[in-house]
């Protein structure tokens, strides 16, 4: 298919595994956080790794939106399924993710609730304007990509007078993660992570614009290459990291010129600017309350924001003692040290939200990537 | 479709009229239905007997049954339908064991309101597609269930046919070495599908692949009559199928990603909708695995048949006591072509 199959050719990978494992020096080595999940898919997808000298460790970051929802919301989103007349509208992802006691949305559905899957807010706004007599929900998540059709289906609604739509708003933001994750003990005191650049976001990139970025290659001394999310992309980037770490250079470079620049998209900010506001903190799974790192429904846009419109009992959310969701995502441990992993918790009965999604480092480690932990295994035992 | 035509008896109107309870309750008007519709289309001896079952001779030798559920929503889909795709899937999963299907019978579930039109349409797909795979439909079951008891309209065919002598097919007959060939592009059907579920609008000229497979079959049994497993890659798609054969043999199996078909128009709606083609369903479309010696002959064989003309050798069987299924991706990296965890969802992000 053109414009993809070029980004994922068998021989150009060749030439730049030999060119990456030329200028790896064996002196060091290099420990790159991918952010997205869209990158921990590829990778595992394409077998990346493979392709990449020992001495290069790919750490799979929190960027996976299903991932890091914490479990507490999870639990509103089946409480507020469970209302009467409620239709809630959702991203198919979501539909497995196991709240509290294992309950999902998927169970709730089977429990009578009326969820449906959706490929875009517009579908939800169309199921609204055809069920005018029942309320609904729209359960938005995910980074800076999903929250400008977010934005449009509010204004959208406002504009029709969609009196039964509403939005449950779970949107984050990514440069607060990558601060929080940086900031964090692991990181900067006891050095337990390490962690020596990052691949920057390629479909957020392309909406908040690669400068953003700027502030923790400067502050944080870490060069980040915004990298598109073919497997070609990624292995260049991994090039362009490993030149600036052997140069001592920590800058922003952007590998995805097709799609991003300096400033972004700036037409979407303008639109989630109008509709959207920072929540003063917000939970993520793994990383807790994260300051300023999620959006709310302005108050001109009330109308529309489900967390006003129905009641919805506050909870903690109980996680699974075994489950290491929590430090996976921070980069501390792999998906292999949990001791759930693969055994109670497989894509069929996951435990923990990184099980769920394909872009969840656990959930690709093992639905592409496990033939290699055996063949360790084998080796070492 | 031609018809003879019958003396005027006042005939059902399947223009405008509606299946309603009479249509099922063993009264006049099932007979009307039965008559005027299903033995005009399906047309044998062996129906028109109007008994409760089918009796006829059976030549030597083993014989293959299978049985088969349809509740496809959408019933109407590019390249085909609920009727056409009744007959084909059992025709095939009879084929699977290198067997000549011979009868099928067909069981109709019909939700009350059903436009009587959109029952012709599929009784008649179905009659066409047995005649074209050389099968006689030659017992049957309709009901009629209140409105909200179904979704529309449920088949079940249940297939009966013959296996040659010699022929021995089987999903535990995989073995290290054996190499594996498909008969053509992977994942057609599902994408036909889904291009036409309402909360998926887009534009395809994809159409479903929907065909009997028992022509190639024999051809193939013919060329290769040690053939060791044959699957048809529906539900699941080629993923699942060859999860299936390795558990079932207790061999690992490694393909190659640059040699699977896939059609461009596949791939692009794949991508948009964040679906990977191995796991999409074909419905037209055949596994074989065959000894490394008879590959060649066997892909040979399968160019000939026009069903069969894309056909490709995409890996080979390896000792593997954990039967993993891994690929060589195009990227030229490694992965495991695992089992499909709940339903294939798209990614959002």
């Amino acid at each position: 298919m053109k414009y993809v199959e070029e980004f994922r050719d068998g021989q150009m990978a060749k030439t730049l595994a030999a060119k990456i494992a030329a200028e790896v020096r064996s002196d060091r080595r290099y420990h790159i956080m991918e952010f997205c999940g869209g990158h921990t898919h590829a990778i595992f997808r394409y077998g990346v790794q493979d392709l990449l000298p020992p001495g290069v460790r790919l750490i799979h970051g929190p960027g996976c939106p299903v991932c890091v929802l914490p479990i507490g919301r999870i639990d509103n989103a089946v409480e507020l399924a469970g209302k009467k007349g409620v239709i809630l509208c959702t991203y198919g992802d979501l539909l497995r993710v196991p709240g509290s006691n294992g309950m999902s949305l998927l169970r709730a559905k089977a429990d009578g609730a009326d969820v449906r899957m959706v490929y875009s807010t517009l579908d939800a706004l169309r199921i609204a304007a055809d069920n005018p007599e029942r309320q609904v929900i729209f359960f938005a998540i995910g980074f800076e990509t999903t929250t400008p059709p977010t934005a449009i289906a509010i204004k959208e609604a406002k504009a029709r007078k969609l009196a039964n739509f509403s939005v449950f708003c779970n949107h984050v933001l990514t440069p607060a993660a990558i601060v929080n994750i940086l900031e964090s003990p692991e990181v900067r005191k006891l050095g337990t992570i390490a962690l020596d650049a990052f691949l920057g976001p390629a479909h957020v990139s392309a909406v908040i614009g690669s400068r953003p970025f700027e502030f923790f290659a400067e502050e944080y001394q870490r060069p980040v290459v915004i990298a598109g999310f073919e497997p070609l992309d990624v292995m260049q980037s991994v090039l362009m990291l490993i030149r600036q770490l052997n140069d001592g250079r920590a800058e922003v470079e952007n590998e995805y010129t097709r799609v991003v620049t300096r400033e972004g998209n700036v037409k979407a900010q303008a639109l989630v600017a109008e509709v959207f506001e920072l929540r003063s903190s917000f939970e993520w799974r793994g990383l807790g309350q994260v300051p300023y790192s999620a959006l709310k429904i302005k108050a001109e846009f009330a109308d529309f924001d489900a967390e006003g419109r129905f009641p919805v009992s506050p909870s903690q959310g109980k996680e699974n003692k075994a489950c290491e969701c929590g430090a996976i995502l921070r980069g501390v441990k792999k998906p292999t040290d949990c001791k759930i992993f693969g055994t109670v918790c497989t894509p069929e009965t996951p435990m923990g939200s990184c099980m769920v999604s394909s872009e969840g480092a656990c959930a690709a480690y093992y639905t592409f990537g496990r033939f290699r932990e055996t063949q360790t295994d084998r080796a070492a035992s | 479709m031609s018809q003879a035509k019958r003396p005027y008896v006042r005939p059902l109107d399947f223009k405008t009229r509606k299946v309603d309870m009479t249509h099922g309750s063993g009264g006049r008007a099932m007979a009307q239905l039965i008559e005027e519709l299903f033995e005009r289309a399906f047309d044998n001896p062996l129906l028109s007997q109007r008994n409760d079952q089918a009796v006829f001779d059976i030549p030597k030798g083993r014989m293959a049954m299978t049985t088969d559920g349809f509740v496809i929503s959408p019933l109407f889909f590019p390249g085909g339908n609920i009727g056409s795709l009744a007959v084909h899937g059992t025709v095939n999963d009879v084929a699977m064991a290198g067997a000549q299907p011979l009868y099928l019978s067909s069981g109709f579930i019909i939700e009350e309101g059903f436009p009587l039109a959109d029952l012709k349409r599929i009784v008649e797909s179905m009659a066409e597609a047995a005649r074209a795979a050389g099968v006689a439909i030659v017992t049957g079951d309709t009901k009629v269930v209140e409105k909200g008891s179904a979704d529309g309209l449920f088949i079940t065919t249940t297939g009966v046919g013959i296996v040659p002598e010699g022929v021995s097919v089987s999903a535990n007959n995989a073995r290290p070495g054996d190499r594996i060939l498909v008969s053509g592009s992977m994942g057609d059907h599902g994408v036909a599908i889904m291009s036409t579920r309402e909360n998926l609008t887009f534009e395809t000229e994809i159409q479903s692949d929907c065909a009997s497979l028992n022509g190639l079959v024999a051809r193939m049994v013919a060329a290769v009559p040690g053939i060791h497993v044959l699957r048809d890659p529906t539900r699941g798609g080629l993923a699942a199928v060859l999860n299936e054969i390795a558990l079932q043999s207790g061999v690992g199996i490694n393909i190659r990603e640059t040699d699977i078909p896939i059609r461009p128009e596949v791939h692009g709606a794949c991508e948009l909708l964040g679906l990977d083609p191995l796991y999409v369903a074909n419905e037209g479309k055949l596994v074989a695995f065959c000894a490394a010696a008879d590959a060649d002959r066997l892909l040979e064989a399968m160019r000939e048949d026009p069903l069969g003309r894309e056909a490709a050798i995409i890996g080979e069987v390896v000792e593997d006591a954990r039967r993993f299924v891994q690929m060589e991706t195009t990227l030229g990296g490694g992965r495991i072509v695992d089992w499909l965890a709940g339903e294939q969802l798209p990614r959002i992000c």
